[in-house]
């Protein structure tokens, strides 16, 4: 028979998501308003994974997955009341079956006693406190015979067995059975309403007949006249003869009526063949009690009453039911494939390095006479098109709704609360928003941070809630949204709000601020964003892991993300991240400045213009500000920036490209010239090179020249950075310029 | 004597890892294979398609096993439609809960797969 191992990767795979269901499931578990639903999906998702683990062989797996199987059971009946305590134990319970399926997974035995904890606290929780002794992991591989053949006392049957054991002996004496073999007799009676369970004694006649030689006699004494047969009845009953090797046990016969035992009539002997054979027979006798001559005979008189059990059938089969038809689905069981991360890395590679040889051929075909190939231009218009259309599908396959994310949370606010003492509700909203897989993957260490960090230095204690008249639980709030081709994921607390002074002070202690500076609300806000700066005063267990908010900031930015901070004291404080949809392919323009070639992120471009001098002002330092509709922006040399000779300095001879970041503020970079608009195939920078102040990534252009994609937000720092290094203006518009706006909490 | 045209058998079972399994040995033995994903879905495949057998697990979303058997059995034209319940257990009480709605019999999770096919050649043929 065919290996089933073949399977195990869809096991895991499958196994790793009903974990999450059941993680999921538990998390909203709270006692006094248990979902009979939600408890279900817990049960099945843990019994799936049982089932499966059963098929492989996993029994340690498996004998704990009753356990835990055991007392959701007693959840979904209600015999084991929901506390507290109870999903605490769930949980680790789930965590532990993830163990035992990564054990699993890696061929190892778990070590002794890894689930004896866990197993003895489940225990704990079901009605009457009783130890459920068994063992299920030793669950059989067949189901052990129910011994329907045994009741032979029932000597009613007297009469008929006596007549079966005198033909069977007779027949013995006139026909031997032949060394090696053993012949049975099988008489089968079923009860007339056999069918209605959709058995099929054929078959049952058929299976025995694979057993060895069989031969089948039909007894129709009980067939009714035409007038008051019932169709739908079995009036029939067999004789069957069988002689089979002596590997055939009575087991294997028993088999062929495993469905039917209840409801049947069946008499089963067997002859051995002669002892005296010089080579002794087979030593068949161990699983045959019953084989020693003359035949023993197991038997149950005509049809007895019925059991409620045969009755029930019928009494379903005659109510009517609404709804029967049940033909909404149209019988497809899955539109969905599975495929390997890899092939789909693959894709999404290919289809890069097609969006640059597409920019490349375009690039050349630019330097083509004019006006003459136009059916060539044509087409590498539609491939263009159909270029992007590729990209976008492919990269929608990699597409995964933050869910996978957000559903981590619930269980890290739960522990977090716990740790801290304090009352958490999370919230989450958007979180079926849609971002490339590796976006995903890397968003969870930067929430799992802040989300702590929220708890622990946002939210107040309960009591001191109450004091400020708030809800004793303090509310997290989690959101993801798209907004101009972007995500930005928020993650809001009505805490206490960022402690200014306090961060201030702590800032000026650690040398981090130069004592007396006068800093603004949201700069000393970004403050907590500084290397080695932290306001626990006591390395707590929950943010003092050493990982520190520039690291979060750290790890965003090499996403192309960007993170701010927006605090009211009293009233809580707001993180806003914002990423790339994709860590892949972006639409970008493409700027030159001097020889150097940029892209900026098309998703950053307002619009491009070239400033009249009345339109640009100077600021003392190198600060200079132009006037663009209305608002004064900041520009931004890129030449003097990143050190480019040959630039067009002169802003009224160049171009300004004026750029937003996710926060609405404004620059204005000054560039020589705007080239066209393109898709680049992302390359990160760190990993090829090392990361760059005011650079996002890099890329590869048409032309095989690497060109660096700008990062907006990193620009405004830089030049910031460049402002602070001369004296500030005393009332500089500049300094009223980026302040993001500040919605309430 | 074998049946000539290939018998078709319904697997319902909310884990993909199950009804592959069993998808992969009942084809291996020469039977056509359908899925379903819950009793709702099964209703709608055997509705679409003439089956010859029908294996269900009993916990599933949507519609469970013995619900499904009991809607099948309501139909005149699958009164007699050997129904096989896939159990986890050996369980006594879970096969009479079974035989009392109408299966035809059960299978013992985890099958082995020469156990699994001579259980439906015992129903089916």
């Amino acid at each position: 028979m065919e290996d089933l191992s073949r399977f195990k990767q869809t096991y895991f795979d499958e196994s790793a998501e009903l974990l999450e269901v059941a993680e999921a499931g538990l998390l909203r578990l709270t006692p006094g308003e248990v979902d009979s639903d939600e408890v279900n999906a817990i049960f099945r998702a843990v019994h799936s994974i049982k089932g499966g683990g059963g098929a492989f062989g996993f029994t340690e797996l498996v004998a704990f997955a009753h356990e835990f199987e055991t007392v959701m059971d007693g959840v979904r009946n209600n015999t084991v009341p929901v506390t507290t305590e109870l999903v605490d134990t769930l949980i680790r319970a789930n965590d532990l079956l993830g163990q035992m399926l990564a054990y699993a997974r890696e061929g190892d035995p778990a070590p002794a006693g890894t689930t004896d904890g866990t197993v003895a606290a489940l225990r704990r929780h079901l009605s009457g406190g009783a130890p459920q002794a068994q063992a299920p992991a030793a669950a059989p591989a067949a189901p052990a015979p129910v011994p329907v053949y045994a009741d032979d006392e029932d000597d009613e049957a007297g009469l008929f067995g006596d007549a079966m054991a005198a033909i069977a002996a007779a027949r013995a004496e006139e026909d031997p059975v032949p060394p090696g073999k053993l012949r049975w007799t099988i008489v089968f009676r079923p009860r007339p309403d056999l069918l209605m369970s959709g058995n099929e004694p054929a078959f049952m006649l058929r299976a025995l007949r694979r057993l060895g030689d069989a031969t089948v006699e039909c007894h129709t004494d009980a067939l009714p006249t035409l007038q008051t047969l019932e169709a739908e009845l079995l009036h029939l009953s067999w004789t069957v003869t069988l002689l089979a090797d002596a590997d055939v046990d009575l087991d294997k016969i028993n088999d062929v009526f495993e469905f039917v035992a209840d409801d049947c009539d069946i008499r089963i002997t067997a002859d051995a063949p002669p002892p005296a054979a010089p080579e002794a027979p087979p030593p068949v006798t161990d699983p045959l009690p019953v084989a020693a001559p003359p035949a023993v005979v197991a038997a149950v008189p005509e049809p007895p009453p019925k059991t409620p059990g045969a009755d029930a059938p019928k009494a379903e089969a005659a109510r009517p039911r609404p709804n029967g038809g049940g033909a909404e689905h149209a019988g497809l069981t899955s539109h969905t494939i599975r495929v390997d991360l890899d092939k789909i890395d693959r894709l999404v590679n290919m289809v890069g390095e097609m969006v640059i040889t597409q920019a490349m051929i375009a690039e050349h075909v630019r330097e083509l006479p004019p006006g003459e190939f136009q059916e060539l231009l044509e087409g590498l218009e539609q491939l263009a098109q159909h270029t992007r259309e590729l990209r976008e599908s492919v990269m929608s396959i990699r597409a995964q709704p933050v869910s996978s994310v957000f559903s981590r949370m619930p269980r890290l606010v739960r522990e977090c609360a716990a740790t801290t003492g304090k009352e958490v509700q999370l919230v989450t909203s958007g979180e079926t928003t849609e971002v490339d897989k590796t976006v995903v993957e890397n968003l969870v260490d930067p929430l799992t941070h802040m989300i702590r960090n929220s708890i622990d230095h946002g939210l107040e204690g309960p009591e001191e809630r109450e004091r400020v008249g708030k809800p004793r639980a303090g509310t997290v709030h989690l959101s993801a949204q798209h907004r101009s081709g972007r995500i930005v994921i928020e993650i809001t607390d009505d805490g206490r709000g960022i402690n200014r002074p306090k961060v201030l002070s702590k800032a000026i202690e650690k040398g981090l601020v130069q004592p007396g500076a006068t800093l603004s609300d949201e700069e000393i806000d970004n403050l907590i964003f500084l290397p080695g700066f932290s306001t626990a005063d006591q390395v707590s267990n929950l943010s003092g892991r050493g990982v520190g908010m520039d690291v979060v900031r750290r790890n965003i930015t090499s996403l192309g993300g960007r993170i701010g901070v927006y605090s009211t004291p009293g009233e809580g404080s707001r993180f806003v991240l914002s990423l790339p949809l994709t860590l892949a392919v972006l639409d970008g323009m493409v700027i030159s400045v001097g020889e150097e070639r940029f892209v900026l992120p098309l998703t950053n471009i307002v619009e491009s213009l070239r400033p009249k001098a009345a339109d640009l002002h100077g600021l003392v330092g190198k600060c200079d500000v132009m006037m663009a509709r209305g608002e004064y922006v900041r520009l931004v040399y890129l030449h003097q920036l990143f050190g480019i000779p040959g630039a067009v300095a002169d802003p009224t001879r160049a171009l300004v490209v004026l750029v937003e970041t996710e926060d609405g503020s404004r620059l204005g970079l000054v560039v020589d010239e705007v080239l066209g608009q393109q898709q680049v195939v992302i390359k990160s920078l760190e990993a090829n090179f090392r990361r760059l102040d005011g650079v996002a990534a890099a890329t590869i252009l048409g032309d095989g020249r690497v060109a660096l994609i700008l990062d907006v937000a990193g620009l405004r720092e830089m030049s910031r950075h460049m402002d602070s290094r001369a004296p500030r203006p005393p009332s500089s518009p500049v300094a009223a310029l980026p302040a993001p706006a500040l919605e309430p909490v | 004597m074998e049946p000539s045209v290939k018998k078709k058998v319904l697997t319902v079972d909310d884990s993909r890892t199950m009804r592959d399994m069993v998808s992969f040995t009942l084809k291996g033995a020469g039977y056509d294979v359908v899925e379903a994903a819950d009793g709702q879905q099964a209703l709608g495949v055997i509705g679409a398609n003439k089956v010859d057998l029908v294996i269900t697990d009993l916990n599933m979303p949507v519609m469970d096993g013995l619900t499904l058997i009991r809607r099948l059995r309501a139909t005149p034209a699958h009164r007699t439609l050997p129904i096989l319940m896939l159990t986890t257990e050996a369980d006594e009480k879970k096969k009479s809960e079974g035989r009392a709605v109408g299966a035809t019999g059960w299978i013992v999770k985890p099958f082995n797969p020469e156990k699994l096919i001579s259980v439906v050649q015992k129903v089916c043929g």
